[in-house]
């Protein structure tokens, strides 16, 4: 059965239609990419998968459930995980406080137990830091562990909020566009990682990407959507002679 | 209760909205635009009441001088306020910004009990305010309609301001975006001042109302008011100036008439507008005539 | 510089031991005044910290500390009051049959107004921790004027505005100071912990911590419960010192000023928070004077009742606009840091004198 699945999913603010039908699966293991102009509802839909927005129609399921309008927290318990396309990380916590906070909702101890040191919190506390130290070091962060989140150079940011994401033991990650700001040679080396976490951590991964060449050369499956709909939908092969997507892209007649 | 006396509460209970509507206003115009609660708006309120005692008591200037300068020097406050407590924390997190307003608010109140003494004070009631208009059975005192044409008569010029003139549409432009009417060559800064000016000035003739209608006036006079009306603020949809008009007149008919046919709970008069905003804020957050904003990720 | 866990830990005990000790002389020597201020400390040590669990750790700015100290205070000051003291005060109105023969020894009491004033947090937060920022301020100082309009139309319950007189003055620097040191320690570990850095999250990007799994609304109310809990003791230990109480007692400027103490140490310094309100405490009554008369040389200068205030509330604006971070900011009381500074400062004064000080072992490279 898919991972993931959208069932003709529509959302409407007001009278702007920002996602209409759009209906997709998402095998386990995959690699899937969603591109398209910007304002094409692509953030949209990743909100509606993580439940930040409620779907005016349709249905989401994942491994199973129903996550239809659920809540994010619940979501997230489920094993969505993702990053944002404004870099959303805690200003207060250092770089390891980030990750570790990836971790609290698996926490089994009550705040009593957590104020009163008992032995069972501390063996979870200890656990949460070496995982959160391991992420680190499996993402060559490590050396910057109790340095200021915010202080980080913009790259190392990025690399921080996947790490803080995979904190929550995901089975599916979202990524929307870890790659912005990045020149292209970064934009690789990132793509070569998204590629090892997926196969090292056994994620479903489902990231947007506004570079196409980036996305291009790693994504077997390409889903492009336009003013909320899908347009395409294929092998980059497929997509990058689609005259739907070049349309969209550039304009009608821009190859006159 | 007899008819008439239904009417004498409904007078009391509509010119109880006339100042509260007023009130109102300035809350929602500057939440309107800034998205801030101004805490110190109910404190204004107070200042505008002393100023206005000093003119017209202490100096013996005649009410049509005395009220209306009140009026201008609270204005000048509420611009003093905007520019030395809210400007410098524009791009801070918001919760500065609260912090800064309840900071306001605060020494507003303590100097006005240094300044003015924290015992309540007598204020001056014009003669002419205070007689009996009989309208068939009913005996109204001539406060109340002219605190109702007060209230319109303001209410009408701010609305000529906000719809008929190029400062009210930038005011209405930066309540709907305020990033993108920066953008497009709005002096922002002025605005925003203009605004704080026209909120306080109408909290400043509320404030005469309500030292008239109670009469006596003390430093923390301000801030049960103040409240109300920024209850009824979002009673008619925080951030929508007529909403911000009904509410006011809603929520004084409310209190009057509530005590008037519950004379028991009279005690409870101040915990009825509390009680209000929870069931508004979980129920109808946008109030009356408020529009839902968007969420944004 | 290696972290001496050991060496702190001792330290620490060394610490406690001889503030112990300090308590003992004050309780045993100082004169009722000043034991009076001291034990105040303690009381607005309470709130500050307590404060700074809900507004700089999860970033809710609530305004009804008064509310809930109003609900500790009263519950602490019926059930310890004697029913003679009772009778005389309820002379309007007879107290409640329920209220009117109890007399309860001091903690239950203290702890019952912790619990109530916590089950009264549970009830207001529900609806208003779903508030976003200023509209839940406006709830929270609207429901602590709901207690206060409450308490004085209780008159068979409270007496109403007529306030209780006569209340046991159980509150000794053991009972104040023990409560603040267990408040410190309660809070540190909760937000040394796990579910500490969740209310962090919480305060610095709420949509990024629900989407990481927190429980947004459960953390929330957690420190709410917990902050007014410890804020119903603080409310009982202070009328059971200060022994009369009316409900204009916890009128908003008691918020306010908690507030101003928080933000003044700085919000995120429980450590800030904890000198901070020692000092205003300490401050407000070395200046008590300016608001009397008094002669300057051949001046006399009336007193200004209400002065202190207008300064307080003043410098408090000055710091939230120019020195936002407070006393402490983010800064945490450490051995380590302290050691670190006095060793710096050893450098200094040796350096002053001429003698070459030795290598420094303390800043190269021993992080």
């Amino acid at each position: 059965m898919a991972l993931l699945q959208l069932r003709h999913v529509s959302k409407r603010f007001g009278g702007l239609v920002a996602v209409n039908n759009f209906s997709t699966e998402l095998q386990a293991g995959e690699l899937c990419a969603l591109i398209g102009p910007n304002g094409s509802g692509k953030t949209t839909i990743f909100n509606l998968i993580t439940g930040i927005y409620r779907p005016t129609e349709g249905e989401i399921w994942f491994d199973g459930h129903n996550i239809t309008g659920r809540r994010p927290d619940q979501i997230t318990r489920l094993g969505i995980a993702r990053t944002f396309q404004n870099i959303r990380l805690f200003s207060g916590l250092d770089v390891l406080g980030n990750v570790m906070v990836g971790q609290h909702l698996r926490l089994k101890s009550d705040p009593a137990s957590a104020v009163l040191r008992l032995p069972h919190y501390l063996r979870e506390e200890r656990a949460m830091q070496r995982r959160a130290q391991e992420l680190l070091e499996a993402l060559n962060l490590a050396h910057l562990a109790h340095e200021k989140a915010t202080a980080l150079p913009y790259g190392q940011q990025r690399k921080l909020e996947i790490a803080r994401a995979l904190a929550s033991n995901p089975k599916l990650l979202l990524l929307d566009e870890p790659a912005a700001g990045m020149n292209t040679a970064e934009a690789e080396e990132l793509m070569a990682f998204i590629q090892h976490i997926l196969e090292h951590f056994k994620l479903t991964i489902f990231l947007i990407e506004h570079q196409m060449r980036v996305v291009m050369g790693i994504c077997p499956r390409i889903i492009v959507i336009d003013y909320g709909e899908i347009i395409a939908e294929g092998p980059p092969a497929t997509i990058q002679n689609n005259p739907r997507v070049i349309e969209a892209y550039l304009g009608v007649g821009t190859y006159a | 209760m007899t008819v008439s006396l239904f009417f004498q509460h409904l007078a009391n209970g509509i010119s109880l909205g006339a100042l509260y509507a007023l009130i109102a206003i300035g809350y929602t115009m500057v939440y309107g635009i800034l998205r801030l609660i101004n805490f110190a708006h109910g404190d204004i309120v107070m200042v505008a009441a002393y100023v206005a005692f000093y003119g017209a008591a202490m100096y013996a200037l005649p009410w049509w001088l005395a009220f209306p300068l009140a009026i201008l020097l609270t204005a000048g406050l509420g611009m003093i306020i905007e520019r030395a407590a809210y400007r410098p924390l524009r791009g801070v997190p918001r919760i500065q910004l609260f912090t800064s307003a309840v900071a306001v608010s605060f020494l507003l109140e303590n100097l006005g009990i240094v300044v003015f003494s924290g015992r309540p004070k007598a204020f001056p009631r014009p003669a002419f305010l205070d007689k009996p208009l009989h309208v068939g059975d009913v005996i109204i005192i001539s406060y109340t309609p002219v605190a109702v044409a007060v209230a319109l008569i303001l209410f009408g010029g701010l609305l000529y301001i906000v719809h008929r003139t190029k400062v009210g549409m930038a005011m209405r432009a930066l309540s709907k975006d305020i990033e993108t009417t920066g953008l497009m060559g709005v002096d922002t800064d002025r605005v925003i001042m203009i605004a704080f000016a026209i909120g306080s000035a109408l909290a400043a003739a509320g404030g005469i109302l309500l030292a008239i209608k109670f009469p006596q006036i003390n430093p923390l006079m301000g801030v049960v008011p103040g409240l109300k009306a920024f209850i009824a603020a979002v009673l008619g949809g925080i951030g929508n100036i007529t909403g911000a008009m009904i509410g006011g007149f809603l929520l004084g008919i409310a209190e009057i008439m509530i005590v008037a046919f519950f004379p028991q709970l009279a005690g409870y008069r101040d915990a009825f507008a509390y009680t209000i905003l929870i069931a508004l804020l979980l129920f109808r957050p946008t109030g009356l005539m408020g529009e839902v904003e968007p969420e944004k990720a | 510089m290696r972290t001496s866990i050991t060496r702190n830990r001792i330290l620490t005990v060394l610490a406690l031991a001889g503030f112990v000790v300090f308590l003992v002389y004050a309780q045993t020597n100082w004169d009722a005044y000043r034991l009076r201020i001291l034990n105040l400390c303690a009381v607005y040590t309470i709130f500050a910290v307590t404060f700074n669990l809900i507004y700089g750790y999860t970033g809710q700015f609530s305004l009804g500390h008064a509310g809930f100290a109003a609900i500790g205070a009263y519950a602490a000051a019926l059930l310890t009051m004697s029913p003679e003291q009772k009778a005389a005060n309820f002379f309007l109105a007879p107290i409640i049959p329920l209220l009117r023969d109890v007399e309860w020894p001091f903690l239950p009491a203290l702890l019952v107004g912790g619990t109530l004033a916590a089950l009264a947090s549970l009830l207001i937060g529900w609806p208003a921790l779903r508030l976003r920022g200023d509209y839940l301020a406006i709830a929270t100082l609207g429901f602590s004027e709901i207690i206060r309009v409450l308490f004085v139309n209780w008159q068979r319950i409270t007496n109403g505005s007529l306030g209780l007189k006569g209340i046991p003055d159980h509150t000794n620097v053991y009972w104040s100071w023990g409560a603040a040191l267990v408040t410190i320690f309660v809070v540190k570990r909760l937000v040394d912990s796990s579910y500490g850095r969740a209310l962090r999250a919480v305060r610095d990007d709420e949509v990024a911590a629900q989407a990481l799994g927190v429980r947004l609304f459960t953390h929330k109310m957690m420190a709410f419960m917990l902050s007014s809990f410890f804020v119903g003791v603080a409310g009982g230990l202070m009328a059971n010192l200060i022994s009369t109480i009316d409900p204009k007692v916890f009128m908003f400027f008691l918020t306010y000023q908690i507030v101003g103490i928080t933000v003044m140490g700085g919000m995120s310094s429980l450590t800030g928070s904890l000198v901070a309100a020692v000092l205003y405490t300490v401050f407000l009554e070395v200046l008590r004077p300016i608001e009397s008369p008094f002669d300057l040389g051949p001046l006399h200068i009336p007193g200004i009742p209400g002065m202190r205030m207008v300064l307080f509330s003043t410098l408090l604006l000055l710091v939230i606009l120019f020195y936002r971070q407070g006393l402490f900011g983010q800064r945490e009381f450490s051995w380590d840091g302290l050691l670190n500074t006095l060793a710096r400062l050893h450098r200094r004064v040796t350096g002053l004198w001429g003698r070459t000080p030795p290598p420094s072992t303390v800043d190269k490279g021993e992080q």
